[in-house]
């Protein structure tokens, strides 16, 4: 396996926490120093989708559209039209959850080079409640032709994948986070919006996961090892293009398989999961999210507790996957 | 650049575009027939006496860019560009068919000077919006955009976002143009939908408006030329037109909005159209 130079501390309870909204907001200045065509677009939430740190430095490509989603997707079609490379940003509820068809007509079908940042999604939105907590979103946007979908596991991979793609030609969608979350690599961890990454070698079970729930799979991974139980972490950051080869390599050599998002448990990171191992690879797959319902007001770290989103939660998924395969091969 | 042309060479242009959408319309056995009849001498005027552009050169950076919002009309945009030399005026007959450039609604992809994809309504004039205010970023002044929409399509909530973003940057490259038809799908504008007072509104949200008789190519010309004179306002020129204009079962016929017309339907509107309403005589009596 590739070094994947995790942060070393990791494991620590009291390992760095970032924003990855803020790992974004780094990544679009950066992405802006590099290419005078990179221009942003916000409805009417600058400093919570951290691109306020852009329209300082180039208040002349910042373009502020209000409360008005719909515009937000088309007005960068039309920015992309004449060359510019734009970036747009709200609340994954809003955008792509109000103007979903206008990025199906004007973004895909139209091939335009614009980049859609989806932040505060989630349950870790926390007070704001269900309404602003988005978890249909990475079903709705895999589910376009022409979309890549970048899930980033912390706000150092924000980073990388906001520079990635302003890089990449073509559409894309990166999923944000409001809450601070733990920072689980570092500047040395390999990104590529084609590969995905196992950041834990283990032997009995693979654990795919995406996002925040990336560091819930570690330490679901280091519970399960004092158990005697190594899990395989996979982050799934790229969930489209998938990386098949690499999930297939996984799974091929442990033979059980669980996904974990913070979102609706089907449609998304578990249903394109589901697919591929249709298609390649029948195993046994547990897909950790929520269970078709919708989120509610609370503290971030109580609402995971509340839906089975953390490590204890995942470890136990997996203790019962695992009991169960044992029973079916003894039957078999 | 605009050829000096005639309003005479203009209405004859726009008599073949009509005899165009017709034959498109009944080869294709479906499609739209008032928006595109009623719309054939603003796409006239604009191919032949507004745009800069350059047929043999579609992607001619310097370029005008035409955006169609309401897509369903494309007909009349596939038919004007054809006889200003974008394609063989014999592909008209592939619109709405399997493997065709010509797709039922515009794909940018597929044909791109069309510069756009549209249909679903109330798209369009944010694209334009966009493509001003970039090219305003740019400090660009020798180019404009235009935006042809429908007076239906200002039903959807998309089309105002764009309105109070063009006025707030002053997008004074940009000139949008409404069919001002009076119709759609399920009947009569002012029974679906009123819209009424139009110009009122687009005024007060900060646009330059202009009222003019779509079917009038000096107004139309005229019009185009007033617009790029407005500095600091973006322009909505409202283009009252008759739908299913020159075909005399069509005209005022909401009817007529989303259908094509039959074979025997087709014969006497080619009849109309080629003698000019019985006017004169044609070798195709």
């Amino acid at each position: 396996m590739t070094d994947p130079h995790l942060n070393p501390t990791l494991y620590n309870k009291d390992v760095e926490q970032e924003a990855i909204r803020a790992g974004f907001g780094r990544g679009l200045v950066t992405a802006g120093r590099a290419d005078a065509r990179v221009v942003a677009l916000c409805a009417d939430l600058t400093e919570s989708t951290h691109m306020d740190g852009f329209a300082k430095e180039f208040p002349d490509r910042y373009v502020e559209i209000g409360v008005a989603e719909q515009n937000l997707v088309t007005a960068a079609a039309g920015m992309a039209l004449a060359g510019k490379i734009p970036f747009v940003s709200s609340y994954a509820a809003f955008s792509p959850g109000r103007n979903w068809e206008q990025i199906r007509t004007t973004i895909c079908l139209n091939e335009t080079n614009v980049k859609i940042v989806g932040s505060h999604a989630g349950v870790s939105v926390g007070p704001d409640g269900a309404t602003h907590q988005m978890l249909e979103d990475i079903a709705l946007m895999r589910v376009l032709p022409k979309m890549r979908v970048i899930v980033p596991c912390d706000s150092i991979e924000a980073e990388k994948g906001t520079a990635a793609i302003a890089a990449s030609e073509g559409a894309a969608y990166i999923r944000l986070a409001r809450d601070k979350t733990a920072v689980v690599t570092t500047r040395e961890t390999p990104f590529s919006l084609d590969k995905a990454l196992v950041l834990r070698e283990g032997r009995d079970l693979t654990i795919i996961a995406c996002g925040p729930m990336v560091y819930q799979a570690l330490m679901a991974a280091e519970e399960l090892s004092s158990a005697g139980i190594e899990a395989e972490v996979v982050n799934c950051a790229v969930i489209k293009p998938l990386d098949g080869a690499t999930i297939l390599a996984s799974v091929r050599k442990t033979g059980v398989v669980i996904t974990v998002e913070e979102a609706q448990a089907v449609g998304g990171l578990g249903g394109t999961i589901a697919e591929l191992l249709g298609d390649h690879e029948p195993l046994p797959l547990v897909r950790v999210g929520m269970q078709d319902r919708f989120g509610e007001s609370g503290k971030p770290a109580e609402l995971l507790e509340h839906f089975g989103l953390t490590g204890r939660h995942i470890a136990a998924r997996a203790k019962a996957l695992l009991k169960t395969k044992i029973a079916m091969s003894r039957n078999g | 650049m605009p050829n000096f042309v005639t309003v005479n060479e203009l209405e004859k242009l726009a008599n073949t575009i009509r005899q165009d959408i017709i034959r498109m319309l009944v080869a294709a056995g479906s499609g739209h027939s008032a928006g595109p009849l009623g719309m054939a001498d603003v796409f006239t005027a604009l191919y032949f006496a507004v745009l800069k552009h350059d047929p043999k050169n579609p992607m001619w950076p310097e370029r005008d860019r035409l955006i169609l919002s309401n897509g369903h009309i494309v007909p009349v945009r596939y038919a004007t560009m054809a006889r200003a030399g974008y394609f063989p005026v014999e592909e008209l007959l592939t619109l709405r068919k399997f493997g065709s450039r010509l797709q039922g609604h515009p794909e940018r992809v597929r044909l791109p000077a069309l510069e756009t994809t549209s249909g679903p309504l109330g798209s369009g004039l944010s694209q334009a919006c966009g493509i001003a205010k970039a090219w305003q970023i740019d400090g660009v002044k020798s180019r404009r955009v235009y935006c042809v929409m429908s007076d239906g399509e200002q039903d959807e909530g998309n089309i105002w976002e764009a309105a109070l973003f063009g006025a707030k940057y002053k997008l004074s490259n940009l000139t949008a143009i409404m069919d001002r038809n009076n119709i759609q799908i399920d009947g009569p504008t002012e029974q679906v939908m009123p819209l009424e007072d139009l110009h009122a509104k687009w005024k007060a949200f900060g646009w330059h408006v202009t009222e003019i008789d779509g079917h009038n190519f000096t107004q139309i010309i005229d019009a185009c030329n007033e617009a790029r004179a407005i500095e600091n306002k973006p322009v909505l020129i409202i283009a009252h037109t008759i739908p299913g204009k020159g075909v005399d079962f069509m005209e005022y016929d909401f009817h007529w909005h989303g259908k094509p017309p039959t074979p025997e339907e087709a014969k006497v509107a080619l009849h109309e159209l080629r003698t000019l309403g019985g006017r004169i005589q044609s070798e195709h009596q």
